[in-house]
């Protein structure tokens, strides 16, 4: 006796969390009701096997009909096939396109391409997380790219109207989508202490500030492309560096305001003139794409790392960045202030937030 | 030319890619209705067409606005070649004909399409404009009101209940057309769809006339169903209780004075067949002689190898007996002449309702039914009606005299349906044969106060138990005992019955699901071979489905059972039965009798262990059973009330049949105290079977309760929650060495496998209940079995505070009414001398206080409509939405500009097979929903299989009915039920077809809490009497 047909349909379509998730997880029909067997439902339910088995199948057939939909969110909530609360609907949506942290590590910055996807297997064996759970995420990456990447207005507001995510999840995509866009390099050893986060709130930072739409927000491309004019613009910070008289007075204006404020002073005090060459360089190189990809290697290159080494509190560099991009306001031969501010007002938030172990 | 249809297509979304070159499509929409066509222009490249069109207009006869669906096509244009069809719409326009339901049909509906599914959605708005015709030749019967709900509707009052109302057509089906050959599937598929709409429609108008010439305005308990004969055609027949309802809201409903009732009677010509009691016309009924008909004492009696207790066990003198025999004879002769007026001129009368309004059912007398084998390759004349009218016609002949023979003029809870494999054909009725309240009968608006004031004095609960025939002279072998209620009259000790349990009755604990599944192999043989072979089993199987439920019935500790529908399934090589129903225990029965379990071989040690261990598994399971379901019924002290039943007598020895003969059994002393025990042999295999079996049916889980009723018996408290699903398991049976045994075996695993994946996936609703259970069985193919289950999971409050408090009451009423003897006779004697006066019997009316009662509802009801009605100008809409809206998505979307959509979400459409929605009032019916829907697939393994391709079409039946009801501008559909669901597949072609008909009831319904802020009483007190037992009929 085998069940040859075996379905259950509710005018109100039943979802189980527990399921979902496994489904989502990328486990098998069998894989996930040996999962669930264990988790000991069987013996709260005193449900048998089968009866496992045949709901765990049905459930794999709903997600599966639902994943077509989910898709495209908005068509989830105007169709009319399956019943589901709003309250489910908006789980659903926002479990499918919830991403695992260590997966995103891995190809934040890549190009979602074709080639990326065939490496999926290789993450998939580095990670742990199933590769069927690898390619979900991938896709919903690329389809998020897809949908945002030419169009105007606000990047998080765009991939709200069009996959009705959460506030929290939408801001994620849009820096998964500005790190893709922008190819920022994000997988380099020295890297690898960087948390998703990390990197999230640098991509909202640059994205509010350094983008076109930081000064025009009727253009397109607004939130994805960097503006290439501000880029350019940066070169003529190499002034601060590359005058000596400057630099001098650039340093010993932070010097006198930060001696006896900082527990690190005489490090510091020592190193101002790498510190500044590093993080002006960062800025004049920005005009060539391969610099703007390593940006990040370069920020912790040429001014974590230092730091590091030399023991910096956080409060430390917190009170020298402060110190170091406002005296520049009084140096009365430069005169790129508001350039100035731009680039270091987004730079030294960035830097703080990259600024741990 | 008395009406004009308007039709609008204002826009479509979702559509498919039909051009793979730019993947858009150019869409453009056919509206037609009868011979005319009108279309829309192309809207080019867009998936989210917005044709806005103009008013097309139909002006039609009402005749074909009840036949004719309207049929919406959209298509994608094509310049060069032929334009392909994405999808359909069909919309029944029946609910915009009649003045009270809808007024216009609006709203977004599937593009269905019979080989891809759904396929977008199309923007359409309906209306009709009628005109008054005053032809009184006119063929259409627009206007009246059609329910599926087996109950008089909840916003109406029953002024007549005319009776029964039945039609049949038949077509050819197209399936089996020559044309067919070349045709293309989905051409085929539409053909059948458009073909059953059209004869629904035509069927429906027809059922409609015959309904206005019986002066009535409504047919309750509609039920259409469909028999795919094959090669012999294609038929459509209904059956339904024609009704004159009144609107609640309406306070004064003045009847026409025509409306005189003995003479509208005899005005009720069945017009096809004048003469149906005529069986043996010739040719058109070539199995006559083997036609199997069943008789009513095997559908009631019990059964026992035991056989049953001789009745000189109930002493024939005494106190109370004599005043009641003497009583009871001449009444009830009166009673008959009374019923007889209003009864004996209607052909067949029968109704299919199986609620009823308070006092409108006196007597049961159990359970009628009858069967019949037919050859559909021997219709002589396939294209016409006339030879299934006279076999439907023979089989309720039948039924009528089964009811007769019980004492009984009418026959309630009454269906019909068929089992249909090849050629043969069993056709099926059964009904519950009943004694009605000629009131209802009748001129409604003649109701005495007298009348009145006598119910309320009269014990409440059990009338409807009483015996209806004469127990000198009992159809077949009963056990009686006086009433447990009242004391006063004779019950039997058991009860069946199809119709639900009576909002009076009282009763003990709560019920529960109660089926018997059987399987018998059959050689597969041809023709008249088939049919002879099925007649001749299809006793044996009658009579072990009743000794299973009897036995299943005993081992929960019940004695009745409410809503019992046995269903007989031909195959080609087995007959299936699969009997579900509700058992209770019912205060007015007396406490059943345990089982014995008797071992044939005597003297063996290890044997007698063996039997004396079930014995204890039984007795042990029965006590848990009483417990698990509550059953405590209160000890009565036999000489306080004088009882004439049996003083206990010593139970003489354990029983041991030593013979086989069941004649000497009789002889031996059953009683089992003063309980009659029930008997197994397990002195075979097959009976060892029975017994495990019997102990294998598990109960269902804590927290969950199940019943086949609209009600759980004892469950008064439900929340809101609801959830209607529809489950289908396809089984395939090993080839070899299939057995009865093993055939039993899968089976019974099939339907309890079943069962336990419906508790697992409905845990989160515990505590709940799942209603209205309802099982088909069906086999496609040889080694295929099928169920299909429908049913609704109702979470209640577990608190059940209310409900106990509300039985203690009651009793502490009929202990009042059993020891105050005079009070009773009082109102006996009198009504006994006025009775020609007074047609209504008062001895056996319910204790309800009808007339105030009617009028707290009915002002409530006022309150209701009133909020309903403000509730609608606001845009019932909102509604929906605040109900919907969870903190998550509130907080998700909150800060940032919301997504456009989020307004136009979809509102939600509740679906229930019950007549009620827990927690709500319905506030106006929108007409019926009927729908007939084919899918086909030549891509199975691409959808997913069997299970893929069926659960998607489900799924999608399920949303085309939504649309319907929300475009209707309703929010539920009640009284929901799944007639069909014919599934054939061939893997081997990677094929799958599917067949299905749904119906129910579109209503509006308004939550109580939001009504609640308009009553200034509080109105727990009505709702708790009122809603869950949908009493509010009167």
């Amino acid at each position: 006796m085998t069940n040859e047909l075996d379905i259950f349909v509710g005018n109100t379509t039943l979802i189980d969390e527990d399921v979902y998730r496994l489904w989502l997880d990328g486990y098998s029909v069998n894989d996930a009701v040996a999962l669930r067997v264990r988790s000991g439902i069987l013996e709260q339910t005193g449900a048998t096997a089968a009866v496992l088995q045949s709901d765990t199948m049905d459930h794999y057939r709903t997600f599966h009909m639902l994943e077509r939909l989910l898709h495209a969110p908005p068509k989830l909530l105007h169709q009319l096939i399956f019943q589901i609360p709003p309250s489910r609907q908006a789980l659903l949506i926002e479990r499918y396109y919830a991403f695992d942290e260590a997966f995103v590590r891995e190809v934040l910055g890549k190009k979602l391409s074709k080639g990326t996807k065939k490496d999926l297997d290789d993450i998939s064996t580095k990670t742990g997380i199933t590769l069927k759970s690898c390619r979900r995420q991938f896709d919903n990456f690329k389809r998020v790219f897809k949908v945002v990447e030419e169009m105007r207005g606000s990047l998080v507001d765009n991939i709200q109207q069009h996959f009705l995510l959460s506030d929290r999840l939408a801001r994620d995509y849009a820096a998964i989508v500005f790190f893709a866009n922008n190819r920022f390099e994000t997988g380099k050893k020295k890297l690898q202490y960087l948390s998703f986060g990390d990197f999230a709130f640098c991509a909202e930072l640059m994205i509010q500030n350094w983008t076109l739409g930081a000064v025009d927000s009727q253009v397109d491309d607004m939130d994805v492309d960097l503006d290439k004019e501000f880029l350019q613009d940066l070169k003529e910070l190499k002034v601060l560096v590359a005058d000596k008289d400057l630099l001098d007075l650039h340093k010993s204006l932070v010097c006198t305001a930060l001696r006896g404020k900082l527990g690190v002073f005489s490090e510091m005090e020592a190193n101002f003139k790498n510190l500044s060459r590093g993080l002006v360089n960062v800025a004049a190189k920005l005009t060539h794409n391969k610099d703007v990809r390593d940006l990040f290697v370069d920020l912790v290159e040429k001014f974590v790392e230092p730091c590091r080494s030399d023991h910096w509190a956080l409060n430390d560099v917190r009170l020298f960045l402060n110190q170091y991009s406002a005296s520049v306001h009084s140096l009365d031969g430069f005169r790129h202030q508001a350039l100035w501010d731009r680039y270091m007002g987004t730079l030294r938030g960035c830097l703080l937030r990259l600024y741990h172990d | 030319m008395p009406g004009k249809l308007k039709v609008k297509i204002v826009a479509g979304r979702h559509l498919p890619v039909m051009d793979r070159a730019s993947d858009l499509t150019d869409a453009f929409v056919e509206v037609k209705f009868g011979n005319t066509t009108f279309k829309t222009d192309v809207y080019l490249k867009s998936l989210n067409p917005q044709w806005n069109s103009e008013w097309f207009k139909f002006e039609v006869d009402d005749e074909d606005l009840q036949d004719e669906p309207l049929q919406i096509t959209v298509l994608d244009h094509d310049t060069y070649s032929a334009n392909d069809a994405i999808g359909k719409v069909y919309i029944d326009i029946d609910p915009l004909l009649y003045s009270e339901a809808a007024t216009v049909i609006s709203g977004w509906f599937p593009i269905y399409d019979t080989i891809h599914g759904i396929r977008g959605e199309i923007n359409v708005v309906v209306k009709v404009d009628l005109f008054n015709d005053l032809n009184r030749f006119r063929q259409s019967s627009c206007g009246v009101k059609f329910f599926c709900t087996t109950s008089i509707p909840k916003c109406y009052r029953a002024v007549i209940i005319h009776g029964f109302v039945e039609e049949l057509v038949v077509n050819e089906d197209p399936e089996y057309q020559w044309i067919d050959r070349i045709r293309t599937p989905r051409a085929s598929n539409e053909a059948r769809q458009r073909l059953i709409s059209l004869m629904s429609g035509e069927l429906q108008r027809k059922i409609g006339l015959k309904v206005l010439e019986m002066r009535g305005n409504a047919v309750v308990g509609y039920l259409q169903c469909f028999d795919l004969e094959g090669e012999s055609g294609l038929v459509v027949r209904a059956i339904g209780t024609a009704c004159t309802l009144d609107k609640l809201s309406s306070p004064a409903a003045f009847l026409p004075a025509c409306n005189s009732p003995s003479k509208d009677m005899k005005e009720i010509p069945f017009n096809e067949d004048p003469n149906p009691n005529t069986h043996s016309s010739g040719p058109s009924t070539p199995l006559k002689n083997q036609t199997y008909s069943f008789s009513p004492s095997k559908s009631y009696s019990r059964q026992s190898s035991s056989s049953d207790t001789d009745l000189s066990l109930t002493p024939k003198t005494g106190m109370g007996s004599g005043s009641a025999g003497k009583e009871g004879g001449p009444f009830k002769a009166l009673l008959r002449q009374q019923t007889q007026s209003a009864l004996e001129q209607r052909e067949f009368p029968f109704f299919t309702l199986t609620a009823f309004p308070p006092g409108f059912l006196v007597h049961v007398g159990g359970v009628v039914s009858a069967r019949s084998v037919k050859l559909l390759d021997r219709i002589h004349n396939p294209d016409e009606p006339e030879t299934r009218d006279a076999w439907w016609a023979e089989i309720r002949q039948e039924i009528k005299s089964h009811a007769k023979a019980l004492g009984c003029h009418a026959v309630v809870g009454y269906s019909e349906s068929t089992s249909i494999c090849e050629e043969v054909c069993i056709l099926s009725a059964s009904g519950t044969a009943a004694v009605l309240n000629p009131r209802f009968l009748q001129d409604g608006t003649v109701e005495s106060c007298l009348e009145q004031r006598l119910e309320e004095n009269l014990p409440a609960g059990c009338g409807f138990c009483h015996i209806p025939y004469d127990e000198l002279n009992m159809p077949f072998p009963a056990h009686l005992t006086y009433c447990y209620n009242c004391r006063k009259q004779k019950v039997p000790d058991v009860l069946f019955t199809t119709i639900d349990l009576p909002i009076d009755a009282t009763v003990i604990g709560k019920g529960c699901l109660i089926q018997a599944r059987l399987c018998r192999l059959k050689k597969k043989a041809q023709a008249e071979a088939n049919a002879t072979a099925i007649s001749n089993l299809l006793p044996f199987m009658e009579y072990e489905v009743h000794t299973q439920l009897m036995n299943k019935l005993k081992l929960k500790g019940m004695n009745a059972l409410f809503g019992l529908r046995i269903q007989i399934t031909v195959g080609e090589n087995m007959l299936m039965g699969l009997a579900s129903a509700t058992g209770v225990y019912l205060a007015a029965l007396p406490t059943p009798g345990g089982i014995q379990i008797a071992g044939k071989t005597p003297n063996d040690g290890s044997y007698e262990q063996h039997v004396s261990h079930m014995q204890k598994k039984i007795n042990d399971t029965i006590a848990k059973n009483k417990e698990l379901y509550e059953i405590n019924p209160p000890e009565i002290s036999e000489e306080i009330i004088g009882s004439p039943i049996p003083e206990p007598r010593q139970r003489s020895r354990l029983l041991r049949s030593q013979s086989e003969s069941s004649d000497e059994v009789t002889e031996l002393d059953l009683s089992h105290g003063k309980k009659d025990a029930f008997v197994l042999e397990i002195d075979d295999t097959d009976a060892m079977e029975d017994v495990h079996s019997l102990l294998t049916d598990v109960p269902p889980p804590s927290g969950f309760y199940s019943c086949n009723t609209e009600i759980m018996p004892g469950i008064n408290n439900w929340t809101s929650e609801i959830q209607m699903f529809t489950s289908v398991r396809v089984i395939r049976l090993s080839s070899l060495n299939l057995t009865n045994q093993a055939l039993n075996k899968n089976f019974n695993d099939l339907c309890e496998n079943l069962l336990k994946s419906l508790y697992f996936k409905l845990r989160s609703m515990i505590p709940c209940c799942l209603c209205h259970v309802n099982f088909t069985v069906s086999l496609p193919e040889d080694e295929l079995i099928q169920v299909t289950v429908t049913a609704v999971a109702i979470t209640f409050d577990k608190n059940q505070a209310l409900q106990t408090t509300k039985t203690q009451v009651e009793k502490s009423l009929q202990r009042a009414s059993t020891d105050n003897e005079e009070l009773l006779q009082f109102p006996l004697e009198l009504c006994s001398d006025s009775l020609p006066s007074h047609p209504f019997p008062p001895a056996k009316a319910t204790s309800v206080d009808y007339s105030s009662f009617a009028d707290r509802c009915s002002s409530w009801i006022e309150l209701i409509k009133l909020k309903a009605q403000t509730i609608r100008r606001g845009s019932i809409k909102t509604t929906v939405t605040v109900e919907k809206a969870s903190p998550m998505s509130e907080g998700n979307f909150r800060n940032r500009s919301a997504p456009p959509c989020a307004n136009s979400t979809v509102g939600v459409v509740k679906m229930t097979p019950l007549s009620f929605i827990p927690g709500a009032k319905i506030t106006k019916y929108l007409g019926i929903i009927n729908m007939f829907f084919i899918r086909e697939t030549t891509s199975l393994r691409e959808e997913g299989g069997v299970s893929g391709f069926l659960h998607a079409f489900v799924a999608e039946v399920f949303a085309m009915v939504r649309a319907h009801v929300a475009a209707l501008g309703g929010n539920a559909v009640v009284s929901y039920i799944m007639k069909q669901c014919v599934f054939m597949e061939n893997p081997n072609k990677n094929q799958a077809q599917c067949l299905i008909n749904v119906s129910g009831d579109a209503v509006i319904f308004v939550r109580e809490s939001e009504l609640e802020v308009v009553s200034s009483q509080p109105p727990t007190a009505n709702c708790q009497s009122s809603c869950p037992g949908g009493d509010v009929t009167t």
